[in-house]
């Protein structure tokens, strides 16, 4: 299995860094944001970011699902347990993000009736086997885990179970990303576009990033050798003036992405006109809410489900992080009052939030 | 809920959006709505997200990805998930 030397090979991995510090020596900084929180977890985990001269700096993007969902929309999930006596199911990483009146895994500790669950599917066969109970799926996710919670719809209306429902928090990335291109702050100076999110949506959509802003976009994926030779691919264009979007994760992401997936989204989701983003503030056409024709299994037409706005902390800091402006470690709780057994700010909570990932690889 | 899990069919069907994969001998049924024109097979892998098949892969890529679940310390997480997929739509 000559491929898997290949790619476990130091030489290869010091030869991807040696061609970083050759495109990089010139006195300039390059500001370089990782969208996705799978890549910032495996930055730290591989100790990448200490591979990079110091000129070369990269930035933590809003891409951790659960980092961006404002404490509100957990109380309202909540809410539809302890109101209307709904099973609340979720994913793990939910699990632990903290609402106002605690996590959901200290819910059920006081009683209520909360269970994780690994797919969307697992959260329609409870309410199958619970026809007397009412189950509320609390969705969460990018473009990564969406089509699978429209299909999860799709099969309850097919299967005709009346007692399901979903919390839709599913937001779309280039929004977000705009957001941060728009952000007055902004000082990035290229992308390493999502993996995972892109076997959905292609590579074609960041096209606006490399258009309209004049920014490179790599999608690459996560293996230490694939992050180098992306980082080495922006640098490329940056020192050769160039902004185009390429696909380094060409194995795994194609150009037009996944079209099942696409016409499912399609099918069940419609933008909302805004939703709220922690860190980032209100986004326009950044959310999928339930389309009506699938009313029935909507959460939010189902229930008086409240909108509830919960400042976060005010000494946290986690909008500044999400933005690239501070660095976690600049936080004034980090590895204080906010650490991953006690988050504060929900990028403590998932491994894939920047300050988490920071937190255990210091 | 962001891992892709590598899986490898082991068999498709009983309706025609379910199939069987393994990995490490543990057997689940997964979705694979979202690989409709893909002429799947037994022997194919695919990388799985939350219970639904998502990318057909190659055996190279599978390997590399079963590596780099290892790697990012992930690998029991994954195969948490898999055994945890309790859903079974036929009955």
């Amino acid at each position: 299995m000559k491929y898997v030397d290949e790619f476990r090979d130091p030489a290869l991995i010091g030869h991807a860094a040696d061609e970083i510090r050759r495109l990089a020596a010139i006195d300039r900084q390059f500001r370089i944001m990782e969208v996705c929180g799978g890549h910032t977890h495996a930055i730290y985990r591989f100790g990448l970011h200490e591979l990079l001269p110091s000129n070369v700096e990269l930035i933590h993007g809003p891409g951790c699902p659960v980092c961006v969902l404002p404490m509100g929309r957990m109380d309202a999930g909540l809410s539809l347990a302890l109101e209307h006596g709904a099973i609340f199911t979720s994913f793990g990483d939910v699990m632990r993000v903290p609402g106002r009146n605690g996590t959901p895994l200290q819910h059920m500790a006081r009683g209520v009736d909360v269970r994780m669950v690994y797919s969307p599917l697992d959260a329609l066969e409870i309410a199958r086997r619970h026809p007397s109970r009412h189950v509320v799926f609390f969705a969460i996710g990018f473009e990564t885990t969406a089509p699978s919670t429209a299909l999860t719809i799709v099969r309850a209306r097919a299967l005709g179970v009346p007692n399901f429902s979903v919390l839709s928090n599913h937001v779309t990335i280039l929004p977000a990303i705009k957001a941060v291109l728009d952000s007055p702050d902004m000082r990035l100076d290229g992308f390493i576009g999502p993996g995972h999110v892109s076997t959905v949506i292609g590579s074609r959509p960041y096209q606006f990033i490399a258009r309209h802003y004049r920014k490179p976009v790599v999608v690459t994926g996560f293996e230490p050798l694939d992050l180098l030779q992306g980082i080495a691919m922006l640098l490329r264009q940056l020192r050769e003036g160039r902004a185009e979007v390429e696909n380094q994760y060409a194995r795994v992401v194609s150009d037009n992405g996944n079209q099942p997936a696409l016409r499912a989204l399609d099918q069940v989701f419609e933008l909302r006109t805004f939703f709220e983003w922690r860190g980032l503030g209100f986004i326009s056409q950044s959310a999928l809410k339930i389309r009506a024709e699938y009313a029935q299994w909507d959460a939010e037409r189902r229930f008086d489900v409240p909108a509830i706005d919960v400042a976060d902390p005010v000494a946290a800091q986690c909008g500044e992080v999400l933005k690239g402006v501070l660095k976690p470690s600049q936080c004034k709780l980090f590895a204080r009052e906010c650490t991953p057994e006690r988050p504060v700010g929900a990028l403590m909570v998932s491994s894939e939030g920047a300050c988490a990932a920071y937190y255990s690889h210091l | 809920m962001c891992l892709a899990i590598p899986g490898q069919i082991v068999s498709l069907g009983p309706e025609p959006h379910l199939a069987v994969v393994e990995i490490s001998k543990v057997r689940r049924q997964v979705n694979v709505d979202l690989l409709q024109g893909e002429a799947l097979a037994a022997g194919d892998w695919v990388l799985i997200h939350v219970g639904f098949a998502m990318t057909r892969i190659s055996d190279r890529e599978a390997v590399e990805q079963l590596r780099l679940l290892a790697m990012l310390g992930e690998d029991e997480q994954a195969m948490r998930e898999l055994e945890g997929y309790s859903f079974d739509e036929i009955r």
